[in-house]
């Protein structure tokens, strides 16, 4: 990113247009207040002040209008998927998954028996990052963040 | 500022409207420009925390919340108007100027509020603030067991005693029927012997 955010001389700053649309995007990733399983409590932890994701610009939304990143934080069951399609379904481009902790990836403890659980949720929405754990410390999750901040910047939403 | 500004105080305020104005519709604008656009018919329904929406969203208000919202009004408009006298009332530079000033305006909030107690007296004496509830039905089944056996159960079988600190309470001891012992059934009766030595 050729952006220079910090000008001391306070001369004339150059960007190109999409790495300044790409750096309000990352700086700004608002998640929709979505938790499935225990897994939640952890995403909760991280946004509560000792971890403070609201310092990456998380910030949690309670509409999918608003929206630009759904945190699929639990065991996604077979009844919750239809409304994880839906509500995905409802947030506006450009939007994100992260699938965090192993049941939303593979299905987790449920990947053999669960007969109720989807056997991770990429098989019905597609994921851009995945946390593993059982569940994911605060840590992992924040990394995802910083992870997904990073595939962001590799985008263009101009030449899309 | 030595030199007389060309733009009035209500000009500045003009501008700054303007500017607020056309900075919200530049961001509209930008945001048009650049968002990505793909709706589909799951996109527009309306959002229903992922349920399907049932029903229509134009749903009637109960008209009586007007009423509420009216009254609640009155009394937030009395407050908007307290906090600044609260400011002035105590004042000691206003008290030294004039003795009567402390009284005057505590007689004057004193009037104010009476006129709006007058209102919600008003209010109150209409029946406005009444919550008119539906009437509740409740169902009878017909039952072989009469009520009366409920009420004497929860009276006289059931009854709450009062709690008391005492941890000693006196339990009546029960008085059993004196029975002939080992009349009735013949049984076992181990009997240790000593062996004879």
């Amino acid at each position: 990113m050729s952006l220079e955010i910090k000008n001391d001389t306070g001369s004339v700053m150059l960007v190109k247009v999409d790495d300044l649309l790409n750096w309000a995007r990352l700086s700004s990733l608002w998640p929709m207040s979505f938790g499935i399983a225990c897994c939640a409590i952890e995403m909760m932890g991280s946004m509560a002040s000792t971890y403070d994701l609201d310092r990456f610009g998380v910030f949690p939304r309670p509409s999918p209008r608003q929206s630009d990143v759904i945190i699929i934080a639990g065991t996604v069951t077979f009844k919750m998927a239809e409304r994880i399609k839906r509500l995905y379904e409802q947030m506006p481009e450009p939007k994100y998954v992260i699938s965090m902790g192993s049941c939303s990836n593979c299905g987790g403890p449920y990947w053999q028996h669960g007969y109720h659980v989807v056997k991770g949720v990429d098989r019905i929405i597609p994921v851009d990052v995945y946390v593993q754990g059982c569940p994911p410390r605060p840590e992992a999750l924040i990394g995802a963040i910083l992870e997904l901040q990073k595939k962001i910047e590799q985008e263009s939403l101009l030449k899309s | 500022m030595d030199e007389i500004s060309q733009l009035s105080e209500f000009g500045k305020v003009f501008i700054y409207l303007i500017m607020g104005v056309i900075f919200v519709l530049f961001t509209f604008f930008i945001g048009k420009l650049v968002a990505p656009k793909k709706p589909n018919p799951d996109k527009l329904t309306s959002y229903e925390c992922g349920e399907e929406p049932q029903g229509n969203s134009w749903i009637q208000f109960n008209s009586r919340f007007y009423v509420i919202a009216l009254v609640f009004l009155l009394f937030d408009v009395e407050l908007a108007f307290i906090f600044p006298w609260a400011t002035v009332f105590s004042q000691q530079q206003l008290i030294n100027a004039d003795s009567y000033w402390g009284w005057l305006s505590l007689i004057e909030m004193f009037i104010f509020v009476g006129i709006l107690l007058i209102g919600l007296v008003y209010v109150w004496k209409k029946g406005d603030l009444n919550w008119i509830r539906p009437e509740q039905f409740i169902p009878l089944s017909p039952s072989k067991i009469p009520l009366s056996a409920y009420k004497a159960l929860n009276t006289e079988a059931y009854q709450t005693k009062s709690f008391c600190m005492d941890t000693e309470v006196p339990i009546p001891e029960k008085v059993l029927p004196e029975s002939p012992v080992s009349q009735g059934k013949p049984g076992f009766t181990p009997k240790f012997k000593r062996p004879a030595l």
